[in-house]
């Protein structure tokens, strides 16, 4: 993979031609039909095919449609420290099938990404596997224990987009107090999961009628509203840049929404599966939908889709966790949490789509123009001069992810062998093809 | 979305025979009714001086206790023997698992031995699903109380006794009092009620001892005990757990004696032929009184009594709805290999 990716590296004055395709333009929230040209791995025209120019390969977009890369702000890549569960090469070789040109990867790693070197293997690691651009996020506090500032400077300076503690708590409100004042000093962003620890101890599924009917224990709303609630203050007083991942309840969108008309710097994403999914899949006991924050009541979702539909989440993210078979086959609170769904989230977009729940054009937003935004980045658009990262699909055929072919290594995926609508024909990163549908 | 996910109904095989016993969620009330007149049969057997029929004869069972338990084991393992079935008794805790190897090796290892039952009690809720849906489909599994989630053997046994004291089911009130949150007791027992078609079911404790979302119990929620027993015709009263007055769910056990613990005169509040019950082990003094759990009105041992009838009925009954299944399986089987031939 290491020759491979070098080869086609080389080929820098490769030159090209996107045609037969409808061109997603976030900033018009339109879709076009218009040819794209690339060269030497920038775009070179969006439009009229200019007079000389001869492609060394052409892509028929059959169609389709042609989107800025995606970008997804979570996919955790199990490396290092979990390559039992994933490794660089596979869970962004899995993030290209998918359709994702960028992928931000969680510091909690083995060792945790809280140095520059850790920062720097992982970029290492992704460009030799040469599949999605990774974009690590770096440890708030030394080790994620809350305690001690990670050198957050250096952080950024090395690589990392933002900072977050991950799934780990936060108690004390001094120490998070001073990470975000620190944080805001140098304009890093910091991503926040937000869940009260106290409230959501022990929970593995939604507080309400199927944790109190099937005996789990619940996670109730309330933890996650009171986190939000506690972060935005947080935000408000320190001005740091907050990005609230993984929102899982309308409540929680209601703050988000009045915090920003008060001027709060404030963006959030959610998880394909809670826009697809609800709390009664849980019925039986299936390991497959232990999901962390869980998938709430149908009242949340039809919140959430709203969310994206009017802009309020910024992106939509696949919150890949791909796990090994010994972490899934146990007792549903047992299991580990997480679906590894950067492969089918395009697809469950595409059903969404397809069923008028979500507007086909905010939810490209929410896989580009939004995620961009949120890690300030100017990729997620197409323009003359811009690299080349580009997602090529189609909402006709299917998709049916067979577990012998998949790219990811983790198994923990209900709709592994389950027909869902749409393809990714071809991913293209810095005008390379990633990724072709053959 | 959700619809493509709906599960499936893996306790009964194609004929509505019952092949695993896991909750009472899902389960008519014809099957009920089945269970506890089976049950009433087998209790003349534990009368006889040789106390044993024949019908497991030549399978294996095996009691898997990944909790501690006295009172469900003994009876389990009594009810098995009494089927004439062989009987291996496992707790975990002392065993396999500690020394890190997985709950599914473990099962396989132990379907691999040509086990054909297992009874399981597991401190996690839905363990008993999980083993009869992804690891051994072919043995079939008794739930014998699975965290939080269900205890349909104890249900049963206690609407055996219900119905010895009353009769029938309908019109009666039943109230269930103390720690309905931590209560697999409590939810089977709620499901059999109404199933069976009592009048009504209630809870009565306090909030913190109740779920968030009490209407899916599907119970009349009572905060007031002198209100939740009037004129009931059945308590029960569920285990106080010690660790309950850690975490803030209640100030003391004398604050919850006061308020909820069975004395005589809020025995008194229910009506005057009402029984008593509980699913054991109790706690004197915490939840019931002595005078009331050893009073005329008390059905305690007579619940265990029912507790190896039922075991009995439900464990003949899951071997005989899985052999079908596996008879026809292997049917199938050797037609596919006639045709190949």
């Amino acid at each position: 993979m290491y020759v491979d990716a070098n080869r086609m590296m080389g080929e820098l004055g490769m030159k090209v031609l996107i045609k037969n395709g409808n061109v997603f333009d976030a900033s018009r929230q339109q879709l076009l039909p218009s040819a794209i040209g690339i060269e030497s791995g920038k775009i070179g025209f969006v439009g009229d095919i200019p007079a000389g120019f001869e492609p060394d390969d052409v892509i028929d977009a059959q169609g389709g449609i042609v989107s800025p890369g995606f970008i997804d702000l979570y996919t955790r890549l199990c490396e290092p420290g979990d390559e039992y569960k994933g490794s660089i090469a596979t869970e962004t070789a899995a993030a290209v099938r998918g359709g994702f040109t960028h992928v931000c990867c969680p510091p909690d790693t083995l060792p945790v990404n809280d140095t520059a070197a850790v920062t720097h293997l992982i970029t290492d690691l992704a460009k030799r596997a040469g599949n999605a651009k990774v974009l690590p996020i770096g440890a708030l506090t030394q080790g994620l224990k809350g305690e001690q500032l990670s050198e957050l400077y250096t952080l950024k300076e090395a690589g990392c987009v933002a900072v977050s503690n991950g799934v780990a708590p936060l108690r004390n409100f001094k120490v998070l107090r001073r990470c975000m004042e620190y944080a805001a000093t140098h304009n890093v962003t910091i991503f926040a999961r937000p869940e009260d620890a106290s409230l959501a101890a022990d929970g593995c599924i939604h507080e309400g009628q199927l944790s109190a009917r099937l005996g789990l224990v619940g996670i109730p709303e309330i933890a996650e509203v009171l986190s939000v609630s506690q972060w935005i203050l947080l935000a408000e007083e320190t001005g740091v840049r907050l990005h609230l991942s993984q929102l899982s309840c309308a409540r929680a969108l209601q703050l988000v929404e009045q915090a920003r008309r008060r001027g709060v710097k404030l963006t959030c994403d959610v998880a394909i599966h809670n826009l697809v999914l609800t709390e009664s899949v849980v019925d039986g006991f299936d390991s497959r939908f232990h999901v962390r924050p869980p998938l709430r009541t149908e009242q949340d979702r039809q919140a959430l889709l709203a969310g994206v539909n009017e802009g309020v989440i910024d992106a939509i993210c696949s919150q890949h966790l791909p796990h090994e078979e010994a972490a899934v086959n146990v007792p549903f609170a047992e299991s580990s949490p997480g679906i590894a769904g950067v492969e089918t989230l395009l697809p469950l977009v595409n059903l969404l789509v397809g069923r008028g729940e979500l507007i086909l054009e905010k939810a490209l937003t929410a896989l580009t123009e939004g995620p961009a935004r949120v890690l300030g980045m100017t990729t997620g658009s197409l323009c003359k001069g811009a690299s080349a990262d580009l997602t090529i699909f189609t909402q006709q055929g299917e998709t049916c992810i067979d577990v012998k072919t998949k790219g990811t290594q983790g198994v923990n995926n209900p709709w592994f062998g389950f027909p869902l609508p749409g393809q990714v024909l071809a991913t293209l990163v810095d005008g390379r093809l990633s990724f072709r549908l053959v | 979305m959700n619809d493509s996910f709906r599960p499936k109904q893996i306790q009964l095989n194609r004929y509505g025979q019952l092949k695993h016993f896991l909750t009472l969620d899902g389960l008519d009330k014809l099957l009920l009714t089945e269970i506890l007149d089976t049950a009433d049969s087998f209790i003349e057997v534990g009368e006889r001086s040789i106390k044993k029929v024949p019908l497991l004869r030549g399978k294996t069972v095996v009691n898997l206790f990944f909790e501690a338990s006295t009172r469900t084991r003994s009876t389990f393992e009594l009810a098995a023997k009494r089927l004439s079935a062989d009987v291996l008794n496992i707790n975990i805790s002392t065993s396999a698992t500690s020394k890190g190897e997985s709950l599914s090796d473990m099962l396989q290892n132990l379907e691999a031995m040509a086990s054909d039952m297992f009874v399981v009690r597991h401190a996690q809720s839905g363990a008993p699903h999980f083993i009869a849906s992804a690891v051994t489909p072919q043995v079939s599994i008794i739930n014998a109380g699975d965290g939080r989630h269900a205890h349909p053997t104890q249900a049963m046994l206690d609407m055996l006794t219900i119905r010895q004291h009353k009769g029938q089911f309908d019109g009666l009130v039943v109230a269930i009092v103390g720690d309905i949150l931590h209560s697999r007791v409590a939810r089977s027992q709620i499901q059999a009620l109404r199933t069976l078609g009592a009048a009504e079911v209630r809870v009565v404790a306090p909030n913190t001892l109740l779920p968030s979302d009490t209407d899916a119990l599907g119970a009349r929620v009572y905060n007031d005990a002198r209100a939740g027993l009037r004129d009931v015709d059945v308590i029960v009263m569920l285990r106080l757990q010690k660790e309950r007055m850690e975490g803030a769910l209640l100030p003391s056990e004398n604050e919850f004696y006061r308020l909820y613990g069975l004395t005589d005169e809020k025995l008194g509040w229910a009506k005057p032929d009402a029984i008593v019950m509980h699913p054991g082990p109790i706690n004197r003094g915490v939840e019931i009184a002595s005078s009331v759990a050893d009073g005329s009105q008390s059905v305690i041992l007579n619940q265990v009594t029912n507790g190896i009838a039922v075991r009995m009925a439900v464990m003949s009954m899951a071997m005989g709805g899985m052999t079908v299944e596996k008879n026809e399986l292997a049917s199938t089987q050797a037609e596919l290999t006639a045709n190949v031939r």
